[in-house]
């Protein structure tokens, strides 16, 4: 934080020499220091140097909030480098109860995100244990669930199977796809019966929900694993908060369907900082695993 | 005829005031039936009726979504919503049913499983999830039938079964048309056009391949005649547990285990 002061205070003296205050919107404006330079914390709204920000794995360096972040950078934190091997792709998805604009949405959604929908599976190495592992990507529709996502992650547990490989999955999810109607809802039950058959396997399943977890996933596979583990503040709920707002009639306390709210209830087992998950991963991993690695 | 009303009509069908419940049901489809209260880890959830009923001779576990008809009902049952020991009775009761060699008949009808903060403290998310997994390899013949709203999640944790019926009226649905139309429209009072659109009669789940079979209602709605109604839900259960008995356990998992593996439509390149 101190180089930023510097850097703005010589930014400062260069450009306005009476010292009125700046903002960082007006500076870039006016030395055109790129956008990916900067990280606005939405915790604490403190101005960070990305790069700060990035050694700390997309954690603000002032109050310790942890960014969303996406799938692939996920996945590029916990697995070991080179190791991750993607399935499916290119599985698209297709407009199922005909709704209106629901193609075009998908392919501006595409493009945002750089992604083909919103949960990338495959299989890796953790220090060396290998896995198959899923992340979500809030970006990419809210991380909603509907055919794509609901077969993915099937495909993801019975390839697990077939490997006898533990399953890691990292959620975040607005809950299910509405554009896909009925179907979406389907890929709840379709989801939960792949998690029972990798369980009856024998076989290891760590959830991680992370920031945001809720609806039709947390009714779903996010809430079923052996092991579950989330991030510090990671909002996780069934219902949204502003339906339940709305239901009662009051403003609900902030810490409400957090992680540590879920931790206090039982419904989390632990709750990892994002630096130590990787090891914390790998050492839940060696606890379960089927031959010395 | 019946099968031309809008989804929107349907959806005033079945908020009818006269609309037949569970307890209008339950002793005109079973010779018999006790109830059986509570989860056995926090509470009764009167949302949920379950027990052991008697269908045509053979002893079977009974569980629904119950439905007051008057305010003073609706604060014991809450709308027909449940918290999560509803759906954790719902499962006991299932165990229980697994255990003694039974089928289960769940009678779904909720708009949807309660949004509160009791209900998020005591895991709604993981209630509805434990339920979805466990069906899906409940070791019994599981045979559900919507009744008039089958509301998102909290109607699916009755619904991972071997066969999966409708009412003709009877409608079910990701989330209530007036939600979908708050969310993607930014506008409750689209609730009529919303309806109309997310194809969530009976219907349209049997053209989408959800629903297996549509149980017509009497005098084309329930309420009319419930009798009859209940006379043509009682042909379906035994034409249905007929056939599900004849298989063995293996097959009839693995049945139900392709069955939604199979829902979902997409494209590979």
């Amino acid at each position: 934080m101190n180089m930023l002061k510097d850097l703005l205070k010589n930014v400062k003296d260069k450009f306005y020499d009476d010292g009125q205050e700046i903002k960082i919107s007006e500076l870039k404006s006016q030395v055109d220091i790129p956008d990916d330079l900067w990280l606005k914390c939405p915790k604490c709204n403190a101005t960070l140097v990305r790069d700060d920000v990035e050694k700390e794995n997309m954690v603000c360096t002032k109050c310790g909030y942890h960014f969303r972040i996406s799938a692939k950078e996920r996945i590029d934190m916990i697995a070991d480098t080179n190791t991750f091997i993607e399935y499916d792709k290119e599985m698209h998805s297709v407009n199922p109860i005909g709704f209106d604009g629901y193609e075009q949405k998908l392919r501006k959604q595409k493009s945002i995100s750089g992604l083909n929908e919103a949960v990338v599976t495959g299989e890796c190495t953790i220090n060396s244990y290998p896995c198959a592992i899923g992340a979500m990507d809030s970006k990419f529709l809210m991380g909603s669930m509907g055919s794509v996502v609901g077969e993915k992650i099937a495909r993801l547990f019975e390839r697990a199977i077939e490997k006898r490989l533990p399953v890691i999955i990292f959620t975040a999810s607005g809950g299910a796809r509405m554009q896909e109607g009925i179907i979406s809802l389907m890929q709840m039950a379709k989801t939960s019966a792949a998690v029972k058959k990798h369980s009856e396997a024998g076989l290891l399943y760590i959830a991680v929900p992370t920031d945001p977890t809720t609806g039709g996933v947390t009714a779903s596979f996010a809430s079923l694993g052996d092991i579950i583990i989330s991030e510090p503040k990671t909002l996780i709920g069934f219902a949204g908060r502003r339906v339940i707002e709305g239901t009662i009639k009051q403003k609900l306390p902030e810490e409400f369907q957090s992680a540590e709210f879920l931790l206090e209830h039982g419904f989390v087992d632990m709750i990892v900082h994002r630096k130590a998950m990787k090891n914390v991963l790998a050492k839940l991993l060696r606890y379960h695993s089927e031959k010395e690695v | 005829m019946a099968n031309q009303k809008s989804a929107y009509e349907r959806l005033q069908l079945i908020r009818h005031k006269e609309r037949p419940n569970l307890k209008d049901y339950v002793p005109l489809i079973f010779d018999e039936f006790y109830e059986m209260h509570g989860d056995r880890l926090y509470g009764d959830d009167r949302a949920i009726l379950g027990g052991i009923g008697v269908f045509e001779g053979q002893t079977v576990t009974v569980i629904g979504h119950l439905k007051g008809k008057n305010i003073n009902e609706n604060k014991k049952t809450n709308f027909g919503m449940p918290h999560p020991e509803g759906y954790r009775k719902a499962l006991r009761l299932m165990k229980q049913a697994e255990k003694f060699h039974r089928p289960v008949i769940c009678f779904i009808d909720t708009s949807g499983a309660f949004c509160g903060i009791e209900a998020e403290q005591r895991g709604q998310g993981e209630a509805i999830a434990k339920n979805l997994l466990e069906m899906s390899d409940l070791k019994v013949p599981v045979v559900s039938i919507v009744m008039g709203e089958g509301g998102s999640g909290g109607a699916l944790a009755l619904g991972v079964c071997d066969e999966f019926a409708m009412l003709s009226n009877a409608i079910c649905s990701v989330i209530s048309p007036r939600g979908f139309a708050s969310i993607l429209w930014k506008d409750p009072t689209r609730e009529e056009e919303a309806a109309n659109m997310m194809r969530i009669t009976a219907q349209d789940l049997y053209k989408l391949g959800v629903c297996d079979a549509i149980i017509e209602e009497a005098d084309g709605a329930a309420h009319k005649n419930v009798e009859g109604t209940a006379e043509n839900i009682k042909r379906y259960l035994e034409d249905t547990l007929a056939k599900l008995e004849t298989k063995s356990i293996d097959d009839l998992l693995r049945e139900r285990y392709e069955k939604y593996r199979a829902i979902g439509m997409f494209e590979e390149m």
